[in-house]
């Protein structure tokens, strides 16, 4: 009868939402472009690429949609690292968050860089993406980006 | 490959639901077959399952107090949409029940009764596992059904609709 204070009930609570949105034509051509190990961006009225790409211009809010094909390789142009990466992070070993301005590109991108270690990482380094075996169309058929081989960096001799 | 149309973007949060003093005391009664709750020292207000606090006053409620499982439906929804959470197949009723002696409604499953002869003011009582199968959750009560009684008048559960 007396409350025992060494019972401590709890139970497992999980709250999921399983979304499927649809894509539209632009972000669509992004996506079906990853299928093929393309990197597609849209061109602005600025002239600038963005990568992913949006719909409607950021300055003048036109509807834009003219695709531009980017990359493979880019440029990190910031990055934080991730000492104890989290189950559903990309990568299961440390690893950075970065912001990578693929080639051609007016925009940078988020996605993970497996450097080894946070020595290994550098604003202004070249990386490029390493490819899931069966792309499905979605943002995880780029794994994660890897560094360029030594010395293609264009701000190391 | 085709062209990709749609993905699938989930979201999916990961709680340890801890129940806190009030809702374990109600949650220990479940595995032993009775249903505790606890009252207001304020306003007297009975609440089951007990929350530790009297939402109107603002103290803590220390008072416990068990109730049967006998009570009155207040009001009820059809179900016609299949869930994965319930196993009872559409269409079935879902209802607000009155625990005699309690001024909070209790959400349950109405069984042994066609689903669309449910009805305010009914009265009915709770069905519990078998007892090996009583547990600390919810679910020992597995479900309510009508009993032999008169109606309940609708100013005996009016203040709880
Ligand atoms: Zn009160």
């Amino acid at each position: 009868m007396a409350e025992t204070t060494s019972t401590r009930l709890t139970a497992a609570h999980v709250l999921e939402y399983p979304y499927r949105r649809s894509v539209g034509p632009v972000l669509g051509a992004f996506f079906t472009g990853l299928t093929e190990r393309r990197l597609v961006g849209v061109r602005a009225r600025d002239g600038r690429v963005l990568v992913p790409p949006v719909e409607y211009d950021p300055e003048s809010g036109e509807a834009i949609g003219e695709m531009v094909e980017v990359g493979p390789g880019g440029v990190v142009t910031t990055w934080a690292w991730v000492e104890k990466p989290r189950p559903k992070h990309p990568l299961d070993r440390p690893f950075a968050w970065a912001l990578v301005r693929l080639d051609g590109a007016g925009s940078a991108m988020l996605h993970a860089v497996d450097a080894g270690s946070a020595a290994g990482m550098r604003t202004g380094m070249r990386v490029r993406p390493r490819w899931k075996a069966e792309p499905e169309g979605n943002i995880h058929d780029i794994v994660c980006f890897e560094p360029e081989a030594r010395g293609t960096d264009p701000e190391t001799p | 490959m085709s062209e990709i149309t749609s993905i699938t973007t989930p979201i999916r949060l990961d709680y340890t639901y801890t129940a806190g003093h009030a809702t374990q005391r109600f949650l220990l009664g479940m595995a032993e077959g009775r249903i505790l709750g606890q009252r207001c020292p304020e306003c007297a207000k009975v609440y089951v399952p007990p929350r530790g606090a009297c939402p109107k006053c603002g103290v803590p409620t220390t008072d416990e107090v068990e109730v049967t499982g006998k009570g009155t439906v207040t009001t009820f929804c059809i179900v016609r949409i299949p869930s994965d959470v319930l196993s009872v197949p559409p269409p079935f009723t879902c209802a607000h029940v009155l625990l005699d002696g309690a001024d909070l409604p209790f959400f349950a499953l109405i069984q042994e009764c066609e689903f669309d002869k449910v009805r305010m003011g009914m009265r009915v009582e709770a069905v519990w596992a078998p007892k090996a199968e009583l547990a600390a959750t919810f679910e020992s009560i597995r479900y309510f059904r009508p009993i032999a009684e008169p109606d309940a008048p609708y100013e005996s559960y009016k203040e709880h609709l």
